[in-house]
């Protein structure tokens, strides 16, 4: 059967070239790069080189690039490690709509005794900015919005976020793991302090990933043990996996144009396309803020789950926010903080795009999308009742 | 990805019975666009009164869809009567079991049922003393108390598997608490030693459970004889045991193994258990 896979902000192929760089540092260089000796050497010479790489791509400085295990552990690190390094502060504020990387944390402290503020979004999944200026209090502590929402594809206006939160002199964090690679980054102009990568969303294995801390930032480490990472970060490299990501940086720069102008041609196409055959489908998101390769639709009167299964079976692979999806009984955090009404929460799709993916895709897409849109809509009990309605007025 | 069984892609993939019956007996509706899940299902009776056909519309993931389309192809040809005794767990049964997050799909087939002959019988359905405990999903405390009975539920999260109450803010959860705490009460009350159930077990859940049945209705009555009886090994539907004490020079031996011990195990763990002596 033919795959044609659109769930990249799920994770990624990794890159032919990246797998490439990684091989030999699994069997032939093996070295330890905290050793003394040259077989230890020559590793760190290349796990220096992956950072060089990481900190060209995000425009930083080398020793501003920390290596991590996954976006999550970033994020959690970022949090965690900038809140000891204040513990007289007790406020957390971050967005209604973050990966639950950053909102799980956000309950976590809640349960600790923390105050914490969830800034709302709007139906277009836009951040209501003049509650971000409200809620900064004298405690807050650290304030954490996400670049771009994995769901939707909203960019929020990251350097205005930022321009408030340093008038007020407090740290900022942002989860980057779907900004990364699709949208340029230039932390030298930036006011973002800590930033969260994930090599798996970048062509990158799974296992890796990046916080960047802006020299000058108070951090304390959240994996403590040796000396590795200069101290921000205990626990040997994982250097293979470091040298692919380098190695992803390096590949997602020059992909950058790529990803915004063809890709996003191919989404555009698949969006106009499933709106000009699907009836009663909406998207989801600001149309005009939003990551190129990102595309979520609803489809009223049909559930996700059912959709993504027909869709399987046909090799396409896509994901969800409906409820039945993820195994909780409520559709996504993010449409509901968005205001999607229950018509569609439940019949959301997200389709995400890579550089690997063709217009021949999205024509299959195309081709046998709407008959699963229709056969479940024959199905469904709701979707008779609305065409009745509409035959009445 | 959920561990669906071949039944359940089966029945999702090639529904049975889509549609509205034309001038229905009796018509069910359950769920709401808010819930994620709905079915309206329709039934028509012949002359004496058994159910000659039976159509359903399914909003839905693909358990909620394969368990709407098994409900229809079970109770075709049921008298009301028959219909009315329609569990859960026979829907779930026969869809050769659901991921346990999903049975609540089997219990909306079993509602939409009820409400359907309740339609027939021109009753509203039974709407007596009832208190709504989840507000989110709009779910009363009769309708938990039938699903832990049924079910033999015993946690929280089991109940929001079952009937989706407390699967949203969560704050019902200490009131779910309660009523599992009684219903258990009342149940060990009624019912003592607990009816197994006979959903498809893992082999570590069989194992535990010819154990619990050896231990529960075996070993005593063998035990009063002089005899006992030990668990040697498990072998998919074959149970191997060794007879001790009188039991393993006693001549109607074979006849305690096959008419005692093996008809005990297929009421309490499976209908497919054989059971074999191990001679020492």
């Amino acid at each position: 059967m033919k795959t044609v896979y659109v769930d990249n902000n799920a994770t990624t192929r990794v890159a032919p070239e990246v797998l490439e760089a990684m091989l030999p540092y699994f069997s032939e260089f093996y070295g330890n790069p905290s050793s003394m000796h040259f077989f230890g050497g020559q590793v760190q010479k290349k796990v220096n080189e992956a950072r060089e790489q990481a900190a060209d791509f995000l425009g930083a400085e080398p020793s501003e690039i920390v290596f991590t295990s996954c976006g999550t552990e970033s994020d959690n690190a970022a949090i965690l490690g900038t809140l000891d390094s204040y513990p007289e502060k007790r406020h957390f504020i971050t967005s209604r709509v973050e990966h639950p990387a950053v909102m799980n944390i956000s309950s976590h402290l809640s349960r600790k005794g923390y105050r914490t503020t969830e800034i709302s979004v709007d139906r277009e999944g836009r951040l209501d900015l003049d509650e971000l200026k409200e809620s900064i209090a004298d405690e807050t502590a650290l304030i954490s919005i996400m670049y771009a929402n994995n769901e939707t594809g909203v960019l929020f206006p990251i350097e205005e976020v930022g321009e408030i939160v340093k008038s007020s002199g407090i740290p900022f964090h942002t989860d980057g793991v779907q900004a990364a690679g699709k949208i340029p980054l230039n932390m030298k102009k930036s006011t973002v302090d800590l930033l969260s990568l994930s090599g798996h969303k970048l062509h990158a294995p799974k296992g890796v990933g990046i916080l960047y801390i802006r020299k000058g930032t108070k951090f304390s480490p959240f994996m403590i043990g040796g000396h590795q990472e200069k101290g921000r970060r205990g626990g040997t490299e994982n250097v293979p996996y470091i040298i692919g990501l380098g190695k992803a940086c390096e590949l997602a720069k020059k992909h950058l144009g790529e990803e915004n102008t063809r890709v996003r041609t191919l989404r555009d196409y698949l969006e106009v396309k499933i709106l000009e055959k699907v009836p009663n489908t909406l998207v989801n998101g600001d149309r005009n803020n939003r990551l190129p390769n990102t595309l979520s639709v609803s489809f009223e009167y049909v559930e996700g789950e059912s959709i993504l299964l027909l869709l399987s079976d046909l090799g396409i692979c896509a994901s969800s926010g409906s409820a039945c999806t993820s195994g909780s009984l409520e559709p996504s955090h993010v449409l509901r903080a968005m205001g999607v009404p229950f018509t569609a929460a439940h019949g959301s799709i997200r389709f995400s795009l890579s550089i690997y993916n063709t217009k021949e895709e999205m024509d299959y897409i195309i081709e046998h999308l709407p008959p699963i849109i229709q056969r479940l809509r024959d199905i469904s009990p709701f979707w008779k009742d609305y065409l009745k309605s509409q035959g009445k007025r | 990805m959920w561990d669906y069984t071949e039944k359940v892609k089966d029945h999702f993939l090639n529904p049975r019975n889509v549609g509205e019956v034309e001038n229905p007996d009796g018509i069910g509706e359950v769920g709401s666009l808010a819930c994620g899940d709905a079915l309206r299902l329709s039934i028509k009776l012949d002359e004496k009164k058994r159910i000659r056909e039976a159509k359903f519309k399914t909003f839905g993931c693909a358990s909620a869809i394969a368990s709407s389309s098994a409900l229809t192809e079970i109770i075709k040809g049921m008298t009301l009567e028959e219909a009315e005794k329609v569990t859960n767990q026979d829907i779930a049964n026969y869809l050769g079991g659901l991921p346990e997050e999903k049975m609540h799909c089997s219990v909306m087939g079993r509602e939409a049922l009820q409400t359907a002959i309740a339609n027939f019988r021109g009753q509203e359905v039974t709407k007596e003393d009832y208190e709504i405990v989840c507000k989110c999903f709009g779910v009363t405390d009769k309708d938990i108390e039938r699903a832990i009975k049924e079910n033999d539920l015993r946690t929280v999260e089991q109940v929001t598997y079952y009937t989706k109450a407390g699967g949203g803010c969560a704050q019902c959860h200490p009131k779910i608490e309660a009523i599992i705490e009684r219903m258990r009460k009342e149940m060990e009350k009624e019912s003592p030693p607990p009816k197994p159930d006979k959903r498809k077990l893992t082999n570590i859940q069989k194992i535990k459970l010819i154990e619990e049945t050896l231990g529960r209705e075996i070993v005593p009555a063998l035990k009063a004889d002089g005899g006992d009886i030990d668990l040697i090994d498990v072998d998919g539907s074959k149970v191997y045991v060794a007879l001790r004490g009188k039991c393993s020079f006693c001549p109607s031996s074979e006849f305690t193994l096959k008419q005692y011990v093996e008809s005990k195990l297929k009421e309490f763990v499976s209908d497919d258990i054989v059971v074999e002596e191990v001679k020492p």
